[in-house]
């Protein structure tokens, strides 16, 4: 058998569930590493550092997969080594492809963001205001330091050069087969593309009225929340009135939100041709209302649309950070 | 000195642009502020267009079709309006005062409505001042 193919993952501004939807192949991951050695996996599952991955030779790594968006210093310093080190790069999940849901962070500022994390929740007790700072001196000889904070979040290919990218949040198990299928049988897209298989979650989905011969589209006169009532499980989302985006993102979930009952968000990223994910949501929703009272229901079940449409993908937006 | 705001139109080819055309003819006066940008439609405007002339700096971005009954697709300009009117309060939730975008529907025959929304509108920018990331550009080339 040739040579395996070198694979590296890397964790930045995210939760590991990216990391865990590897883990989650579960034996047929055993089965891929009969072609895949894992030469790096931190901070999350190998006793590596960082400076392990410093002192590889350039290139070392065939496949390396980062997860998570960039919002630190640190990360911006490991994203960059990653690239150095790796021939290729995957923006894997939508943190690192778009921002993730964590990119809603850049509609604050970081005094907001700061109190709201370490002072002002019910279950924080911080009366003396202690903040996370880049330095401490602990006992008077222990300085420690920390990552400082960058003023917004990143996308990872604000960063660097990405050659693939792999949307969810996280990505679907089966999807990552998928995707680790292509890369050992060495038929990967051209780079710069999404892996996917290219459908929106409508066409997965099963309620999609079109195929189910359940009329086309409705216009709607009333916007509703999931708190607002139970949708019949057989019928689309957007003819009940509750806001979908399946039209416009990538379905290699299988449709995972829609077979639980719940409106798609948008965690698989844009089908192809959209470049600004939340405009695009904008317009979509835009085109199922029926009346100005439509629009004013909408606007007033969700206070925020900035956070609404961009759920996942504000830093990669047009506007990628509140003014 | 004084502030002369750059307005990006986006004029529908059936109405506003012919309305723009009319106040040319009819020697309107109004203030040299706005690039008009001729569409197909008012439905043709992607909210991303709006969007991306803010992010390059545009101090007010002006959206003008035919009235409700006249669009030349019949319900071009209904499509236009939900989608200005979310587009408006999501400008206003990234931080952009949403009196940056207006919304017009002025005819071909409105000649003199073009010049006054182009005056109104104009005076209005100059009380915003410019658009807000322009400052912070120049903050850091400063
Ligand atoms: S994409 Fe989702 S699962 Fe992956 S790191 Fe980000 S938040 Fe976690
Ligand atoms: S809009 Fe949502 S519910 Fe309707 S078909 Fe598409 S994914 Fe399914
Ligand atoms: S249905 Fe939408 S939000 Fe849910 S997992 Fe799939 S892409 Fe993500
Ligand atoms: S044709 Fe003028 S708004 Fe549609």
């Amino acid at each position: 058998m040739s040579e395996k193919i070198k694979v590296g993952f890397l964790l930045l501004g995210g939760c590991a569930g990216c990391e865990m939807a590897v883990v989650d192949l579960s034996e047929k991951l055993v089965d891929a590493l009969a072609h895949l050695e894992v030469v790096f996996w931190a901070p999350t599952v190998a006793d590596v550092k960082y400076h392990d991955l410093e002192a590889m030779d350039d290139g070392y790594i065939d496949v390396a997969f980062i997860d998570g968006m960039i919002r630190l210093d640190e990360h911006i310093h490991m994203a960059k080594v990653m690239r150095k080190k790796a021939k290729t790069l995957i923006a894997f999940g939508v943190c690192a492809a778009l921002g993730g849901t964590a990119g809603m962070g850049s509609l604050h500022t970081k005094e907001e963001l700061f109190s709201k994390a370490f002072k002002n929740t019910p279950t924080t007790d911080n009366p003396d205001n202690i903040y996370p700072s880049p330095h401490c001196l602990v006992d008077g000889k222990y300085d420690l330091t920390l990552p400082t904070y960058e003023d917004k979040v990143r996308t990872l290919n604000q960063i660097v050069d990405v050659d693939y990218y792999i949307g969810g949040c996280p990505p679907h198990h089966s999807h990552v087969e998928i995707a680790i299928g292509a890369l050992v049988s060495n038929q990967l897209p051209p780079k710069g593309s999404w892996i996917t298989n290219g459908k929106a979650v409508c066409d997965v989905c099963k309620r999609n009225p079109t195929r189910n011969g359940n009329g086309g589209r409705i216009m709607v006169d009333k916007v509703l929340r999931m708190v607002d009532g139970v949708p019949d499980e057989n019928v689309c989302l957007l003819q009940q009135g509750y806001l979908c985006f399946g039209p416009i993102t990538q379905g290699d979930c299988g449709g995972s939100c829609l077979n639980v009952n719940i409106p798609c968000r948008g965690c698989g990223g844009p089908i192809p041709g959209n470049e600004d994910y939340g405009a695009q949501a904008l317009t979509s929703i835009a085109s199922i209302l029926g009346s100005e009272d439509a629009t004013a229901s909408l606007m007033e079940k969700y206070p925020n649309l900035a956070k609404f449409f961009y759920r996942y993908a504000l830093p990669s937006g047009t506007l990628p950070r509140k003014m | 000195m004084s502030f002369s705001p750059n307005i990006v139109g986006f004029a529908c080819q059936w109405c506003t642009y012919a309305g723009a055309d009319l106040a040319g003819n009819l020697r309107c006066k109004y203030p040299p502020t706005v690039k008009l940008i001729k569409v197909p439609c008012s439905g043709r405007v992607k909210p991303e267009y709006v969007l991306q002339a803010l992010a390059q700096g545009a101090d007010g971005v002006l959206v003008g079709g035919c009235h409700f009954g006249d669009c030349h697709y019949k319900d071009g300009n209904y499509k236009t309006k939900h989608r200005m009117d979310l587009l408006t309060k999501l400008i206003a939730d990234m931080g952009f005062d949403p009196r940056r975008l207006r919304l017009e529907w002025i005819s071909g025959a409105e000649g003199q409505k073009f010049a006054k929304v182009i005056t109104e509108f104009t005076e209005e920018l100059i009380a915003l001042g410019p658009n807000p990331l322009k400052k912070e550009e120049e903050l850091i080339n400063e």
